[in-house]
Order: C-alpha cells, then structure tokens, then sequence
C-alpha cells in the first residue's frame, strides 16, 4: 500500500463537505474588527451598507448558480429550514385551499417531520412509493393529486442513492392542477445544472455545506412569478422580506456565496473528475459476488454510490473499514440500528438494506484514496463472509427464505 | 457508535485471525458435535455455535467449538467472547453462562445487550441439540 496516503479516507461527502480553503478565506475577512463584520440591517452607517453589499452579492452568486433573480433567495440556517419554512409556510398559507400534502417515503426527515407535524395539524399527507430503481415518477404524483391538494414536495437527487428525479415532469403536472411544488436540491448544487428559468418549480431548498461551503446556511428560493407566498416560521424584525427573521450572518453567507460561485465555474471540471473515480470505483465493487446498487445506476449522480453486500451486515462492514469513512443510510438515522427506511422503501428486504454502505465521492478525492478503498472492501467483505454463517447457507446452496428464523 | 476497546480488538482479532478465533464449521451430523443457531437476517444478527464434546467419567466436557456470526461488530465480538469462555467447560458450567458475563466481559453498551442474549442462547441450544444426540 502506499506511503503517502492520508487515513483515515474521507468518502462521506454527501453527509458534508469541507470547505474549500478559498471559501474559507472569504469567511474569515467577515468576522473580526479589521474585516467587514457589521450588520448588513444597520441602514446608519458604512459597516452596515459594506455588509449589506457582501450579502447581496453572494446572494447574486447563489441566483446565479441556479438560474433565478436574486430577490428569490431567502437566507435559511440551512436545508432542514428551508424545507421547513416552505413546506409549512406554504401549508399554513393555502391551508384554505386544501389540506392535501404529496411527498414521498424516500424524502430526507427535514421534509419528513414537517409533513407529520402538519399532519396534526390536521393536514393530510401522501407517502409516496418509490419505484424500484428509487425514482417518484411524474405518474405516481399525478395518482395521488386530490382536489384539496395544496401542496407536492419531491426531492431533487436522493441522498442515499444519489437517484436524480425528473423535476420537470412533476413540476408540469403540479402546474397544470394549480398546486404548489417544493424541491429538496440539497444533494444538487455543484452536481448537476438546475435553470430555475426553464424548471416549473416554484420553492426550493439549498444548503451551502454539502457544496464545500460552511455548514449552518441555507437559502430558500421563492418564486415571485407566478407569486408564492409563505406564512413566516420566524419571527422578529421582518429581515429578508419578512419571510425570515434574524440577523444575517453575513460570514456564513459569503462562505455560500462564494461556494456557489467557485461551484458554478467548476462543475464540469469536479463531475468529470468525479465520474472518472466512481466508475473505476464501480467496475472493481461489481466484479465482488452478490452485491447489489442500490437506486436506478443510470439515472443517479455520479458522486454517490450506494451498495448492499449480501451476507454482510452493515455495521460490521463499516467497523472492519475503520480507515474509512462511509456511511450506513443516513448519519441521522445511523445510531438507531435501523435499516434505511429509503431502503426499506425501495423494496430491499431488511438483510439487504442493513447490509448497505453508502460512498460519496468529492472534490478533493484522490484516485490513491479509490484504489486504496477498494483494496479494504475486498478484504473485508472477503473476511465477513468467512465468519457469515448466511454465505456459508449461500455456498451451501441453502435458500435463506425457506429457513424458519426465529426473529427476536 | 461508542464501542469499548475490548470490543473492538475481539472484533478486529477474530476477522483477522479467524483459525486462532475459532471461526469455522463441524459437520452437524457428528455424534460428538451439538448445533446451536439463533437470530434471523432480518432482524440483522444469526449466530452459529458448534461444540464438540468428550465424555468424562459422568459429564461431557467441551474441547473445542467453533461458530460463524452475522451482525454488527458487538455480535461478532459477543460470540466469539463466549467461544473462549467455553472451551474446557463441563456442560454442566457451560450452562451457567449468563448473558451478564459476556457484557461485563466486553463493557457492551445497554443498546447492543441484546447480543449478549443472543449468545446466551446459542449455547443453550448448542448444549440441547448435543444431548439430545446422546
């Protein structure tokens, strides 16, 4: 093995990303008394006015990124906001209109918990299926729309599977019924092109640390044509149209400004280098016996990989790659000892959903880091199923759904 | 997930010395050899323990065992604990072993317990099928 190599490995980007050391740079000269530290509402003097024009040209580069006047970008403390504020801003808005909400199984908990909440509330809410390559088609959506329906929330790419839905097919549909459509584009920014322009979309939620800016900033984009309106979640000084109140902070918001803005100039270059790893990354793990992807493989992005190793259970594969840092499903359900719901969704049985490990390849992955990966995962797995009595059935010849388990 | 260090070295020795950990297999149908297999895929652990005994005088004493285990590394490492506890062992003290034992001995926390249990059984059934042969 190599020398010079780095352990342990970072391949957990799609959970976060560092930030990039010039992003880092423009944060810093936004803090101390030597920098443009002022509140960008002090309407009285210069610090004020300077930090108003840093958070209103990061906010330029964030339209930018995404294709949209910049009067449409609300700052959030992140996606999980974001997503709060449209999904129940919209919600307790229209409520008049109907209490029919449409998402679906596989959506991140910070689209989930508010559409329970709002289920209390007395709302309504679609759990949509996915299909079994992890996609919610434009007619499953079109299915489940009611007359009461006032709003649909469908993520843009899967964070598990890194899955890419067809956001104009459901947009149009969401269009021609009059309903309101949120998307999560947490996973999207910096991955694949979003032109908010062309795309019948009319919230979106972004967050700036899965595209290699500081984590604790989001922004929400709001559509002023046709008009969206929200009920506010926060309240205190009408900053930011009165959709969100709170100071800004201006340092986090050049951290996503200028992340956004590196992202748009870069994107072409960070996929390419990215599609170059995870192929070879995925040609070697294929030729490993009884591995499944998990999620349509062509129709994702290529900076997630998400594979179940039968007769391996999940949590003893990431223990035995200790010199990597992967993940089981979501770091937010992680600790439960639950298999992924979104697998679950899939269909996957529960073996193969807790045997799955999640790979996120990122800017600053190196193709020593790869071929370094791969090297452990053979000899893990190799080990795990020597000592798996279920691969032992397997080679046996013995089908393991006409075993009477005792489940506990 | 906050593994003690006794579990993660019993975990990392087994996957990498699995003869000297005793990982592998018996042929069931031995006399001399009791099965024990418990858990189910999907509820993410089975464990598999073999014991293969030798009369003395009036009891049985265990010589050797060997098991395979899937599951999380704390199950892993609660089985194999508990092959080393039992070579040696009459059936009679083997009987003995409680779940408790293989929690103090590897500081399992209280959300993986359930693997102790688990453990506990296999031996139980291992020691069941094994006198019911005989």
């Amino acid at each position: 093995m190599s020398n010079d190599i780095n352990l342990p490995i970072y391949l957990d980007y799609a959970s976060t990303t560092p930030v990039d050391p010039r992003v880092a740079k423009k944060i810093s000269e936004h803090l101390t008394l030597d920098g443009n530290f002022g509140n960008p509402a002090s309407r009285s003097h210069k610090f004020g006015w300077k930090a108003e024009e840093a958070v209103e040209e990061a906010r330029s580069h964030v339209a930018n990124l995404v294709n949209c006047d910049p009067r449409e970008i609300v700052w959030t403390s992140g996606a999980t906001e974001a997503d709060n504020l449209a999904i129940k801003g919209v919600a307790n808005f229209y409520q008049k209109n109907g209490k029919h909400i449409i998402t679906s199984k596989i959506e991140h908990k910070a689209v989930l918990d508010p559409c329970r909440q709002l289920e209390r509330d007395g709302f309504e809410v679609t759990y949509l299926d996915p299909n079994e390559g992890g996609l919610i088609t434009p007619e499953a959506v079109s299915k489940a729309i009611r007359e009461d329906t006032v709003l649909i929330s469908i993520m843009h790419i899967n964070n598990e599977l890194g899955t890419i839905n067809d956001l104009d097919g459901i947009g149009k549909i969401a269009r021609e019924k009059g309903i309101f459509f949120h998307v999560d584009a947490a996973q999207s920014t910096g991955k694949v092109a979003i032109d908010l322009n062309t795309l019948p979309v009319d919230l979106m939620s972004f967050s700036a640390h899965k595209t290699y800016g500081p984590k604790g900033i989001g922004a929400l984009f709001v559509r002023r044509k046709p008009r969206v309106r929200i009920e506010a979640q926060i309240h205190g000084g009408g900053h930011e149209r009165g959709m969100r109140s709170g100071t800004l902070p201006t340092h986090q918001i050049v951290g996503m400004g200028e992340a956004f803005r590196i992202a748009k100039i870069e994107m072409d270059d960070d996929q390419l280098k990215v599609k170059t790893l995870h192929d070879k990354f995925y040609e070697s793990v294929s030729k490993i016996e009884e591995i499944y992807v998990n999620g349509d493989i062509s129709n994702k992005v290529n900076n997630i990989l998400n594979v179940s190793f039968a007769y391996v259970e999940g949590e003893s594969l990431i223990m035995a790659l200790k010199d990597i840092a992967v993940s089981s499903g979501s770091a937010c359900t992680s600790a439960s000892l639950e298999p992924s719901y979104v697998l679950r969704a899939l269909g996957r049985k529960d073996e193969l959903a807790s045997s799955s490990i999640r790979f996120s390849f990122g800017r600053f992955t190196s193709e020593q880091d790869v071929d370094y990966t791969l090297t452990l995962i053979n000899h893990a797995v190799d080990r795990l199923r020597e000592l798996s009595p279920l691969w032992e059935m397997h080679l046996d010849g013995i089908d393991l759904d006409s075993v009477d388990w005792q489940t506990h | 997930m906050a593994y003690s260090k006794k579990v993660v070295d019993k975990f990392e020795n087994t996957i990498n010395e699995p003869a000297k950990y005793n990982v592998g297999r018996f042929d069931p149908k031995e006399m001399n050899v009791g099965t024990g297999m418990v858990g189910a895929p999907a509820c993410g652990d089975v464990m598999k323990l073999q014991i293969k005994c030798e009369r003395q005088g009036n009891t049985h004493v265990i010589k050797d065992v060997k098991f395979k285990t899937y599951g999380c590394g704390s199950a892993i490492a609660s089985s194999s604990e508990l092959v080393e506890m039992l070579i040696g062992k009459t059936l009679e003290e083997a009987k003995e072993i409680k779940n408790i034992d293989i929690v103090e001995a590897l500081e399992l926390p209280p959300i993986k317990i359930h693997c102790s249990v688990l453990a506990e059984d296999s031996i139980k059934q291992a020691i069941e099928d094994f006198e019911q042969k005989q």
